[in-house]
């Protein structure tokens, strides 16, 4: 049974390989990697479930016995991680077959977003630093690939300063675990948890936690964002919603694994810094968000916000405000690719990405119009969305902690990410029409789709939150309580 | 021999730094490649050095050195090699495409 934990990493990256051999085939790639990433989420919907039961499980690669192997660990918090990624996946591949066209599937673009997965799910699942290191490797080097995908000239000038800021994060990273294996000897992460609290966290240790949290900084965009907004423009639609919604999560993910398992006896400093950056992040991200008249620029700004505003979460620390990060991360996985999606159906249907070149959009495709109004009101927490329960539980964790500035700033965002939002959707939907019945570009029904799955899944989110409520309870007591994880890595 | 090789380290870091900051694709490139060279060398550093053995369980007293850095430090390296092929190859294709490897001109205007 244990073994499972270990598709959601290798049935991706497998599946990958053996598309490279079959590149003419575009059909029968298409669906490989549909059905595979189906399978991958059904499998992974069973781990979770299992993990409810049985408590969390662990795969010690070779037989090693922690701390001496590597292993791959699933609990609550990062199952939920991985059956929201791969439903994703899904959709965004549905989305990326009616619209990126023959000569990037031509290209191994499957390949390439099945090599992404992959390494996103490692990440998830690893319980071992070095191993994080690698899976970050493994699913950055695709999003290089994916970034530069067709080779436009926008895409090869964005993708060269996104290289380079991701190879500096990863050389901090490297640092970051060479000083702790100097330090501490171990790189298992439940080992380290154990060291570090018998022994006490001493300053070398937070100045090397503080390292840690410049890279997830740099990777998940918290206030070291400025590389992000370009990158996330340039690439196709497909392709940067799978960014905007997975890639960031990632870095966020790796906050709360190692700023609530490992470095979590000095609150006073290193959470108090990251309650900081989370806030400049709102601030700016709001400021970002408003100032542009570019919709790729300002649903980029939107993917900030919302990363300040999940580690608000970690910042606060308390049962419920994890929680509250909990919910909202898979809320944001979720809307943030829809928005994507529709920010960018809006640009290949009107021709150009600025906001005073389109008008009326409403009239010529409603759908759409509405599915951007749900977007909207999600983002902002309206309550039959899934936006909602994530931001009362937070605001509740806020005031149970005293933490009224973040508060206010994290409910004040929201106010900045509707403004922004709703700058596009009355410019862009409202207004005359810009374009006749007779010329206005067919939104084939196949884009539609994917579509409309993410907003049921906004809805259903958010009328059903206590369908995954049991998880993530379960996954914010783990992230809690640390001895829970050590006890379940080191029985046996 | 600690001290030299944490010194050797920052030096490749300084050097790194200075062609990161340079204004042409390439030397970028071999800033980030001796950039992940100077991490290896802490990385060994870490693992700290002597021994006079193989590294073998089991051998009963024998002083070998900490293998597990030089396991990172493998790993580590093909990452490393492969991110520096992909990117040359992608600024082989910028210049190509766009005629420049001069970051300012490759730079655009903002909102591009």
């Amino acid at each position: 049974m244990n073994n499972m934990i270990v598709f959601p990493m290798i049935l991706p990256v497998l599946t990958a390989i053996f598309l490279v051999f079959i590149r003419k085939h575009i059909l029968i790639q298409r669906w490989i990697s549909v059905i595979v990433m189906l399978a991958n989420v059904g499998l992974s919907i069973v781990i979770l479930l299992h993990v409810q039961t049985e408590g969390i499980m662990r795969l010690d690669f070779g037989g090693w016995e922690p701390p001496f192997g590597i292993l791959f660990v699933a609990d609550s918090f990062s199952m939920l991680l991985v059956v929201t990624t791969n439903i994703v996946t899904v959709v965004c591949l549905l989305y990326a077959m009616f619209s990126v066209g023959k000569e990037f599937e031509y290209m191994f673009f499957y390949s390439f977003v099945l090599f992404l997965i992959g390494g996103v799910n490692a990440s998830f699942l690893t319980g071992d630093l070095f191993n994080l290191f690698v899976s970050f490797e493994v699913m950055l080097l695709a999003s290089y690939a994916l970034i530069a995908f067709g080779g436009k000239k926008i895409q090869l000038k964005k993708s060269i300063p996104y290289i380079a800021i991701n190879v500096v994060s990863s050389w901090i990273f490297l640092v970051a675990i060479a000083y702790v294996y100097g330090t501490l000897g171990t790189l298992n992460l439940a080992h380290l948890s154990q060291i570090i609290a018998e022994e006490g966290q001493t300053p070398i240790l937070t100045v090397i936690s503080i390292l840690f949290l410049i890279v997830f900084s740099l990777k998940s965009g918290l206030l070291l964002y400025q590389w992000l907004p370009a990158s996330y423009s340039a690439p196709p639609t497909a392709i940067a919603a799978l960014f905007g919604a997975l890639l960031t999560k990632v870095g966020i993910y790796a906050m709360f694994r190692i700023f609530t398992l490992l470095f979590y006896h000095e609150p006073q400093i290193t959470h108090m810094l990251i309650g900081v950056l989370a806030g400049l992040t709102l601030i700016s991200g709001s400021i970002g968000a408003i100032a542009s008249n570019d919709i790729r620029y300002i649903v980029s700004y939107n993917v900030i916000i919302a990363v300040g505003f999940i580690l608000v979460g970690l910042a606060i620390g308390t049962n419920t405000a994890i929680e509250g990060s909990i919910y909202y991360i898979i809320h944001d996985m979720i809307v943030k690719a829809l928005l994507f999606l529709i920010a960018g159906t809006m640009i290949s249907l009107s021709g150009s990405p600025k906001m005073n070149r389109m008008s009326g959009l409403i009239r010529n495709y409603p759908i759409l119009g509405w599915l951007f109004f749900i977007v909207m009101l999600a983002l902002a927490g309206i309550p039959p969305l899934s936006g909602f329960i994530g931001k009362v539980l937070l605001g509740k964790g806020a005031i149970e902690a005293g933490s009224y500035v973040l508060l206010a700033l994290s409910f004040i965002s929201a106010l900045f990410v509707l403004y922004s939002l709703l700058r596009i959707f009355m410019d862009c939907f409202w207004g005359e029409t810009m374009l006749s019945a007779e010329d206005e570009p067919p939104l084939r029904k196949g884009i539609l789709f994917p579509l409309i799955v993410l907003g049921v899944l906004t809805f259903a989110l958010g009328l059903a939150p206590e369908s995954i409520a049991t998880f993530v309870i379960d996954g914010a007591e783990t992230l809690v309580n640390p001895s829970i994880y050590i006890d379940a890595i080191f029985d046996q | 021999m600690e001290t030299l090789m944490i010194i050797l380290s920052g030096v490749l870091v300084t050097v790194a730094t200075y062609l990161i900051l340079s204004r042409n694709a390439v030397r970028i490139i071999l800033g980030t490649a001796l950039l992940t060279h100077a991490s290896h060398i802490l990385l060994m550093t870490m693992g700290g050095f002597g021994g006079t053995n193989v590294p073998i369980t089991g051998e009963n007293g024998a002083d070998y050195v900490d293998a597990l850095p030089q396991a990172l430090i493998l790993t580590s390296i093909v990452i490393s090699f492969g991110v520096t092929a992909f990117f040359l190859v992608l600024s082989y294709r910028t210049y190509k495409e766009l005629g420049s490897d001069d970051m300012y001109i490759l730079r655009g205007r903002r909102n591009e």
